[in-house]
């Protein structure tokens, strides 16, 4: 690489290749950013702001309201807000169910594949696919397969003698189900990566672990995991960051229902804006939910920069 | 396929001096599995830990298939793999007589290619902007993109809904698509994957008097297809699937994505069981066909942008 950077210093110097300030003709970066500034204006930061102001107004779908400003109301209600809460705890508690299967079965599968074992592309769509599926397929194909009296599941347990429970239908389950159908449907992702990051270990270091002696599972905890903290500590923190954010597959399965037992702080926000029309008190509780998010990006963000030290 | 075409494209540490397969062949220090260990129990209980759970992955494709083939009559009380009346299609056959799954379907394609084109386009503009030239306010917009990747895509909904309305886009295709081809996210990938192009080519051609434009296109572009196509198949991919804002945007059956489509056929016809699992399945196929294609790209396009958060 050194010998390279010679060249680079040299035709800088003639001054016509490093872009400057004051520029060769040409060289300015603004026509080039300004497609993605006006999308990005006009798409993010536009709605972002707007949605703040709204979250400070009465504002409904049918624009009446709209300059009524509400001060601190929408906040001082939703921090009261029993839904607020009880679909906030739905929320962390889908996040909790999903996010460590779907790291350790991510893993658990990624150990597998990574072998000698012919037909590596068979192992690989076997796991991604379910990932390619639009949410509605994946919705579709479980509700058949949870159907209390029809469904496949069902069908499995009874074989085995277990009465069959009501997957979607029974409170007691009904978190449980969609967790099990999004750990089906998004762990191929996690897979993936953790494959990339197997296929990436250096050799070496079991060739020194095999003198030495190093059993599997010797082999397993100083070497595979340590080498695949990076990953591990990426896909924790995507997956917590994906699972705060269910909607699809809950609204899709169960509207939130039974009794609003799985209703996630999105269906709440959606519901509130665009079944009930109050889009200021909606941005409200958007606002509540994004401030939690980014508290719990940092915190996370610091747990695992620690470990990495 | 060989196995180190899956290496994320940065950061790739130092290899073993001696190949995998060569070390295997030789049975030398690497096992057939480097983490589980070479013995007979070994191999056999990994391959079939790793068989089991592939079916268990399966599984619910299978039974949508088998679903998909029964009558309506055996799909709603017959719970055997086998149907009392035998297979039939006209489950696909229906579906197709009423058919709106055409019409999502194309809608779905053109969504996703549009909003591919236009992110990946406006996304590597930006990218080399930010990576290759000088402007004012350069470094406080690069870290205002970088914070937005926090921004939940979710919360947004309510006030772009209300833009939406109020520049009469409700209901059109510029209303899916516009805001979905946003993605700060991949520009900061391709920078970063910019970052890393050798500068010499790129001032090899100023020198010959090419202008930042030509550059862009004719030396830029060329040299990070690999990771173009990565960011490109990872947009159409989340954009195919995407369900929240499609759902919100439009309400016009003629304009839906197949996502949304579906999930009005469940809320009008829930019962409908062959029917049902025969869209999914004909809902499903193209992307399943589209990965067997395009495997590697894909496989990589998933490490790549999931490693570039890193």
């Amino acid at each position: 690489m050194s010998s390279l950077r010679i060249p680079l210093r040299a035709s800088a110097r003639s001054g016509t290749a490093r872009p400057s300030r004051r520029g060769a003709p040409g060289s300015s970066g603004w026509p080039f950013v300004l497609p993605f500034l006006v999308f990005f204006g006009l798409f993010l930061v536009l709605p972002i702001g707007y949605g703040l102001w709204m979250s400070f107004t009465d504002s409904s779908l049918t624009g009446h309201g709209d300059n009524t400003f509400a001060g601190l109301d929408n906040y001082a209600e939703a921090l009261t807000d029993p839904e607020v809460w009880s679909s906030l705890e739905n929320t962390v508690w889908f996040t909790v169910l999903t996010s460590v299967p779907l790291v350790v079965v991510a893993l658990v599968m990624a150990l597998l594949v990574h072998t000698g074992m012919p037909g590596q592309w068979v192992w690989r769509l076997s796991f991604f696919a379910p990932y390619l599926l639009p949410v509605a397929v994946v919705t579709q194909v479980w509700s058949l397969l949870f159907q209390p009296d029809l469904g496949l599941l069902n069908s499995m347990l009874k074989a085995v003698g277990i009465d069959g429970i009501g997957w979607l239908v029974d409170e007691k389950y009904a978190m449980w189900s969609i967790a099990l159908l999004t750990l089906w449907w998004t762990v191929g992702f996690n897979f993936l990566l953790y494959l990339a990051a197997l296929q990436a270990v250096p050799d070496h270091l079991y060739e020194a672990a095999a003198i030495d002696g190093a059993g599997a599972w010797r082999r397993l905890w100083s070497i595979t995991l340590p080498q695949l903290r990076r990953t591990t500590a990426l896909i924790a923190v995507l997956q917590v960051l994906a699972s705060l954010k269910v909607f699809d597959q809950i609204y899709l399965l169960t509207k939130g229902g039974p009794d609003n037992s799985t209703k996630p702080i999105i269906e709440y926000i959606y519901d509130t804006g665009f079944a009930n029309y109050r889009l200021g008190y909606a941005s409200a509780v958007s606002y509540v939910f994004f401030a939690i998010v980014i508290i719990l990006s940092i915190a996370q963000l610091k747990i695992f920069s620690r470990r990495e030290d | 396929m060989a196995p180190d075409t899956l290496a994320p494209t940065t950061g790739t540490p130092p290899r073993s001096t001696m190949p995998r397969e060569v070390a295997r062949r030789r049975g030398g220090t690497q096992g057939w599995h480097p983490t589980l260990g070479t013995g007979p129990t070994t191999r056999i209980l990994t391959s079939l830990a790793l068989v089991l759970m592939a079916a268990a992955w399966l599984l619910p494709f299978a039974w949508a298939i088998d679903t998909s083939l029964k009558t309506e009559v055996d799909a709603s009380s017959d719970t055997g793999w086998f149907p009392d009346g035998g297979f039939s299609l006209d489950a696909y056959r229906k579906i197709f007589d009423q058919g709106n799954i055409p019409v999502w379907a194309l809608n779905s394609l053109l969504i996703a290619l549009a909003v591919t084109a236009l992110t990946v386009l406006i996304s590597a503009m930006a990218a080399y902007a930010f990576s290759r030239t000088l402007f004012r306010g350069r470094r406080a917009l690069f870290a205002a993109t970088l914070a937005s990747i926090m921004v939940p895509p979710q919360i947004l909904i309510v006030p772009l809904f209300r833009q939406m309305l109020s520049m009469n886009l409700v209901d059109t295709y510029a209303a899916v698509i516009l805001p979905q081809a946003v993605a700060p996210a991949m520009v900061y990938i391709l920078k970063k994957f910019f970052d890393s192009v050798p500068r010499e080519l790129e001032e090899a051609a100023r020198i010959d008097g090419a202008g930042s434009w030509r550059v862009f296109a004719s030396v830029v572009l060329p040299l990070s297809r690999p990771i173009l196509a990565a960011v490109a198949i990872f947009v159409f991919i989340t954009t195919w699937n995407n369900f929240l804002w499609p759902f919100i945007s439009t309400s016009d059956p003629g304009l839906m994505t197949l996502p949304v489509g579906l999930s009005t056929i469940k809320d009008s016809s829930g019962l409908m069981y062959a029917q049902t699992s025969a869209a999914s399945i004909l809902a499903g196929i193209p992307l399943l066909i589209v990965f067997m294609l395009f495997q590697r790209q894909i496989v990589k396009s998933v490490a790549t942008t999931g490693l570039g958060g890193q």
